[in-house]
């Protein structure tokens, strides 16, 4: 049963990838990006990496891809200019890809485990936890200065994606609470004496 | 027959091929280049993961999170660049992006 999943996931997982890279709208890219993302959490849950699984789901899916689609739909731009380079690049493309294809093969078929590599577990698998306490347990004490870096990590890169799509337009009006908060009786209202039978 | 490390590790090294491939294949629009590099660090993910289960050692998959982050990172500020530039420029063609003579 996991080993007909694996193909399943595997094969919807390559053809989705194939079609990220050919397909003539972007917008069919991201939804296979999905596609992709979602087979390849499929690919984690046989693994036994439950919370990854979830973890890509949630990050991938639900945020990466969405802000992607928003991208590209936002951007009023002819794709198919951009796309006229493809036949003349796919000489070069089908090279490098093979290269690097036979390569990976050679390393992925041929490859031997070291002795002692069980053994030698930093943060082994305890059996009767589940993966995300687990994880935790590893995540909050041995690597939990690495964790913080992370959150630097993403700390920067929320104030930097809102340094440079953050722009004022003149001639907006917009509400300034630090004047509406200033003003004071004293500088808004004039008292004026009207003498009477006078007029203003 | 079971799933070994083996099979993962050639499904890893096809999607990795892929998003080389779609880097070089869509070298005019950036968005593909994006959406290829998100693929090779999936497939970088999936390895790990791979490693991981086969070796009964979580760090692998501390080392996945820790890609997750980087990888979200990433396409943000990748992406908000790019609607920068579309503002400022009105194109994101590759060859365009060349203000810096380099």
């Amino acid at each position: 049963m996991a080993v007909a999943f694996f193909y399943l996931f595997s094969a919807v997982l390559i053809a989705s990838a194939f079609a990220v890279i050919v397909s003539r709208n972007p917008v069919h890219s991201v939804l296979f990006l999905i596609l992709a993302f979602v087979n390849g959490a499929g690919l984690f849950l046989l693994a036994g990496a439950e919370f990854l699984a979830m973890i890509l789901v949630v990050v991938y899916v639900g945020a990466v891809a969405v802000l992607f689609l928003f991208v590209v739909m936002m951007l009023d731009v002819d794709f198919a200019e951009l796309r006229q380079g493809f036949s003349k690049h796919l000489p070069v493309g089908a090279a490098v890809g093979a290269v690097v294809l036979g390569e990976l093969g050679l390393v992925a078929l041929g490859w031997q485990s070291a002795p002692g590599a069980k053994e030698a577990a930093a943060a082994p698998i305890i059996a009767g936890v589940s993966n995300t306490a687990a994880l935790g347990q590893v995540l909050y004490t041995k690597y939990f200065l690495f964790f913080q870096a992370s959150a630097l990590v993403l700390l920067t890169a929320m104030i930097g994606a809102i340094v440079l799509t953050l722009h004022h337009r003149p001639g907006v009006k917009r509400q300034k609470i630090e004047e509406q908060n200033a003003r004071t009786r004293d500088n808004v209202i004039e008292i004026k004496k009207v003498p009477s039978r006078a007029g203003v | 027959m079971v799933v070994d490390l083996t099979h993962y590790l050639v499904v890893s090294a096809i999607v990795f091929t892929l998003g080389v491939a779609g880097i070089i294949l869509n070298r005019k629009n950036i968005i593909i280049i994006l959406m290829s590099v998100e693929l090779i660090l999936l497939a970088v993910n999936i390895n790990l993961v791979a490693f991981s289960a086969s070796l009964g050692d979580l760090t692998g998959q501390v080392f996945a999170l820790f890609i997750l982050t980087v990888a979200a990172a990433e396409a943000a500020i990748g992406l908000a660049i790019l609607v920068t530039y579309f503002r400022n420029r009105g194109t994101i063609a590759v060859e365009d992006i060349n203000s810096l003579k380099g």
